[in-house]
């Protein structure tokens, strides 16, 4: 390997080893801190402007256009820059959000921030991948910060089992993915995507059970039924502002990553993983939207919503097309602002005795706090994707590119679900503006406040312009595989 | 000067002013604190008013401007939005639509003085109704399927606030009802826009109508539109939301309901179930037939039996969009004219009786029908008035409601005389159920006590009551003011489907 192609090779990698050296440098920083409230209150806003550097880094640093380096192990296309800046972007609200709430809960540990870009430096991976064992790094780089997050409140039962629980089914999950590889590698003789892709012109049966088990392990990652059991005893278990980061950029890697593997490795084999990903879909949506119409802890509501949500990402990726996927791009991306909102209402349900997380909480919001109150029900009704919102465009697009698919009874089932979940989003609106006000929240943090703000104004306000976010999926799509 | 009116976004400017004042009282509300709110509070009635009657002031500028003897689209605009996809914002009007803007904007006005005397959280409501105008007019202006999609859905959300936040004593459950049950015939609606996006590659409603649709695809799409509208009309047997609905919701919440949201279903029939299936519609019109007669004498006998006023009128509201259905379905220049008159004239008639409910509860906060009796002692001029749309409700010839019926019923009788002669039962069982009312309510002995000191309508009622009597005898007597306005645009419907049936059957 010449110097020239290793810096070629290593510009590429620029977004993530910016993101790795300066966390290791935070790292290090971070000791030399007396007092740990003090540190945190200085690494985490360093974490942001280090995530907004890596943000930068991957729009301007590297070179536009597809490229790969390290012997094909590693790409940088549209595709992952799209990803990459939409990760990036959640990853530093999600620190946003959580240094007050650590704060005022005497969590403020400065690994936090941390633990967050090494998270974000996992998903750099995943999106980049295209090699199984690029791959599997990825999800084991991000993982192992997640699991670590999950507990980050070591203190607290809830939070050390939702951070052991989710580590063990974690962990399983790994186990078929990576089994699942080693059946692709055995039956492809390649780890590579780009041999794999060849060899699954004619895929034979073993390797489409080992793409089987490799579809299970990322299924677990993205919390798809049936691999969603983790979902909502985690989400309640974490400490809020964590709960928020795992609803949202994580998502978002590992569904790139899935649709990723399963259009350009497995592309021209699509017949044979049709079917198991609109299953995988339609039981996601099913379990999201019942499971959630009987919760009381709003966490747990969010952690059904994603798992809905999750069914109709899932749905775009059946459509096994261009339009398919930068449906699910635009959709993710919509999404997650609305679950960034929401969130940011959530860390606001704070009474003088601490953090409230009952549904019923929200009571008479819309009188004791109308600013949050218009902001939980704008970004309620764009997650139920319900019209004038802006999320209802992206499930639109999911639809159409579902429907452009021929798959009119996953579009069918897709749409009477989403009645289903309107149902239990409707309910928050209820409580919020229905009822009359019983617990009184302190004033939330100014970013917490503002992130709630702006989120809840988006999900009108983007309408006229969300066309530039189907603009920008569609380009970073067009002509990849 | 029609041409200097034709070339301003007008339509827009109608659409969207309710909004822009919705989000001016927003901002207020999060700026004034204290004893500044307090005076927002006063004053939001007042800001509302004022925004409805521009609005309406602006329709007359439209109708103004419109010309008669065009069938096709005016004040046509066009924007990009989402065009690289092939939507776009597009607006314009009809004949067929542009006379429910003026009822929409016209009844408007009403329900915000009718809203005066609310006390409870009247910023939210005021911006509440101001967004639902916009989204009503949106819904009669919007030449693009998505952008009506958006229109037509996007009312639920202030109306299940509406009912919610500002209704009776059932409030959440009418909510929940109303909003989960239109939702669910809408989405199957949405998949069959999504069926016709990609076939024609747009979702301009005007080049839709110019899209042959194979007579397969079109069965399975008119059944999907049929879902929603269906719902919407209400139509029997989905019409089951709308007596929760209305009973719970507040009397302005009332009026819209039975005044405009209801004509968004037959707006769609006409819109797009006919042009844009005409096959299909043409093979479903004998079960539309069916289930309007059925709905009609049906909810008919059903009204007769209802003991809360509300219900008994929402009732009658669900047999006279039967006889609507059937004018639609007969497709016949008679019947489809009769059914917009009958809409535009339910859509006074209907409001202006929801009002006269209004009236009592507010005085004595029931709806009992036992409750009352001999008001006609204590309120003559409200016994007046409740009389004069009572009679309009039955279909008295001079008023509005005449007009109506007997052009649908005349317009199906060439196509269907058993349809023609089911409806016309149902035309004597409303004078049972309607005079039946009347008589309980309003003639007989005072007898209960707690009406002894009842009044008699005040002027804030005079107010909101003259425009209707007003509209519901000018009608009455004049109907060419309607159908001279929907003339053009109807035939052209007329011709397009016969022309795409004999196409079809060649």
């Amino acid at each position: 390997m010449t110097a020239s192609s290793l810096t070629a090779d290593l510009t590429l990698l620029a977004p993530e080893l910016i993101l790795a050296i300066g966390a290791m440098a935070l790292l290090m920083a971070g000791v030399f801190f007396k007092d740990e409230a003090r540190a945190a209150r200085f690494i985490g806003p360093a974490g942001v402007v280090l995530l907004v550097i890596g943000l930068a880094a991957a729009s301007y640093l590297v070179p536009a256009g597809v490229a790969t380096a390290f012997g094909g192990a590693f790409v940088f296309d549209p595709l992952a820059l799209f990803s990459k800046v939409a990760i990036f972007g959640a990853a530093a609200l999600a620190i946003l959000l959580a240094m007050p709430y650590l704060r005022d809960e005497r969590l403020a540990r400065f690994e936090y921030a941390i633990l967050v870009v090494l998270a974000a430096v996992g998903m750099g991976m995943m999106v980049s991948a295209n090699d199984l064992i690029a791959m599997y790094m990825g999800v084991e780089l991000q993982s192992l910060a997640l699991y670590v997050l999950a507990a980050f409140n070591r203190d607290s039962l809830r939070a050390s089992e939702a951070g052991l629980k989710y580590f063990v089914l974690g962990a399983l999950s790994s186990g078929m993915l990576l089994y699942g590889a080693s059946l692709v590698y055995g039956f492809t003789g390649a780890t590579g995507f780009a041999e794999i892709a060849i060899a699954a012109q004619e895929p034979s049966v073993g390797l489409i059970f080992g793409l089987v088990f490799v579809i299970c392990g990322l299924a677990f990652k993205v919390s798809a039924a049936p691999f969603h059991m983790w979902t909502p005893d985690v989400y309640e278990g974490s400490p809020t502002p964590v709960t928020a980061f795992f609803a949202t950029a994580p998502k978002m890697a590992a569904m790139v990553l899935l649709a990723r593997v399963l259009l350009e490795p497995f592309g021209a084999a699509s017949d044979q993983w049709v079917q198991v990903i609109s299953i995988i879909a339609v039981l996601s949506m099913a379990v999201g939207a019942f499971g959630a119409l009987t919760q009381q802890n709003i966490k747990r509501l969010m952690a059904y919503s994603s798992i809905g949500n999750m069914g109709y990402a899932l749905v775009a990726i059946s459509a096994a097309s261009e339009t398919g996927l930068w449906a699910l791009l635009a959709f993710l991306v919509l999404y997650m602002i609305s679950v960034i909102g929401a969130f940011g209402v959530i860390l606001a349900m704070r009474t003088a005795e601490g953090m409230v997380e009952q549904v019923d909480d929200l009571a008479g919001l819309a009188q004791s706090r109308p600013g949050l109150a218009w902001a939980m029900t704008g970004v309620m009704f764009s997650i139920g994707g319900l019209p004038f919102m802006v999320g209802f465009f992206g499930k639109l697009f999911v639809f159409y590119a579902a429907l452009q698919a021929g798959l009119l009874w996953l579009v069918i089932i897709a749409a009477l679900m989403s009645v289903v979940a309107a149902a239990y989003y409707l309910r928050v609106v209820k409580v919020i503006w229905f009822g009359e006000p019983t617990a009184r929240f302190v004033n939330p943090a100014f970013t917490t406040g503002t992130i709630a703000n702006l989120a809840g104004l988006a999900s009108v306000v983007l309408v006229p312009v969300a066309a530039l976010v189907f603009l920008w999926a569609r380009g970073s799509v067009t002509g990849l595989f | 000067m029609s041409e200097i009116v034709q070339s301003l976004p007008l339509l827009s400017a109608i659409t969207f002013l309710p909004t822009a004042v919705a989000v001016f009282l927003v901002g207020l509300k999060f700026l004034m604190r204290g004893e500044d709110s307090k005076a927002l509070e006063k004053n939001a009635k007042g800001v509302a008013l004022f925004a409805t009657l521009a609005t309406f002031g602006l329709s007359i500028l439209l109708i103004a401007g419109f010309d008669t003897a065009d069938p096709g689209f005016q004040f046509v605009e066009e924007l990009e939005w989402f065009s690289a996809f092939g939507m776009g914002y597009r607006m314009g009007v009809d004949g067929i639509s542009v006379l429910f803007v003026l009822l929409t904007t016209f009844l408007m006005p009403i329900c915000i003085i009718a809203s005066w005397r609310i006390e409870k959280r009247v910023v939210d409501y005021m911006i509440a109704f101001l967004i639902l105008e916009t989204l009503m007019l949106g819904v009669f202006c919007a030449l693009d399927l998505i952008l009506f999609y958006i229109f037509f859905e996007g009312g639920l959300i202030p109306m299940f606030l509406i009912i919610g936040v500002w209704g009776g004593a059932n409030r959440v459950y009418a909510a929940f009802k109303f909003f989960l049950y239109t939702l669910l015939g809408s989405v199957l609606m949405l998949v069959a826009m999504i069926a016709m996006f990609l076939q024609a590659g747009t979702t301009d409603i005007t080049v839709l109508m110019e899209t042959p649709f194979l007579r397969e695809a079109q069965i399975w799409m008119w059944l999907a539109f049929f879902a929603s509208f269906a719902v919407k009309m209400p139509m029997w047997p989905v019409h089951t939301w709308l007596p929760d609905a209305h009973v719970e919701a507040p009397t302005a919440g009332s009026v819209i309901l039975a005044g405009v949201l209801l004509k968004l279903g037959g707006y769609g029939f006409l819109r797009f179930s006919i042009p844009m299936f005409p096959e299909a519609s043409a093979y479903f019109a004998p079960l539309v037939f069916v289930l309007s007669v059925i709905a009609i004498i049906y909810t008919s006998l059903v009204a007769f039996r209802q003991t809360d006023i509300k219900k008994l009128i929402a009732y009658s509201s669900v047999a006279h969009m039967g006889f609507v259905t059937m004018g639609i379905f007969a497709m016949t220049q008679l019947g489809v004219q009769g059914a917009i008159f009958q809409m535009l004239s339910h859509g006074l008639i209907s409001g202006a009786l929801f009002l006269c409910v209004g009236v009592i509860y507010d005085r004595m906060h029931t709806r009992e029908i036992a409750f009352y009796g001999g008001l006609v002692h204590r309120m003559p001029v409200y016994a007046a008035v409740f009389a004069l749309f009572a009679l309009a409700n039955v279909g008295l010839p001079g008023t509005s409601g005449f007009v109506g019926e007997i052009m649908t019923m005349a317009g199906t009788f060439q196509v269907s005389a058993l349809a023609a002669a089911g409806a016309a039962v149902g035309v004597i069982l409303s004078a049972v159920y309607m005079l039946t009312v009347y008589r309980n309510v309003v003639f007989g002995e005072l007898v209960n006590e707690k009406l002894s000191a009842i009044t008699d309508m005040n002027r804030r009622e005079w107010l909101m009551f003259t425009p209707l009597v007003i509209g519901t005898l000018v009608l009455g007597f004049f109907s060419t003011l309607i159908t001279d306005v929907t003339a053009a645009s109807v035939d052209l419907l007329i011709e397009n489907y016969q022309a795409a049936l004999a196409a079809a059957q060649n």
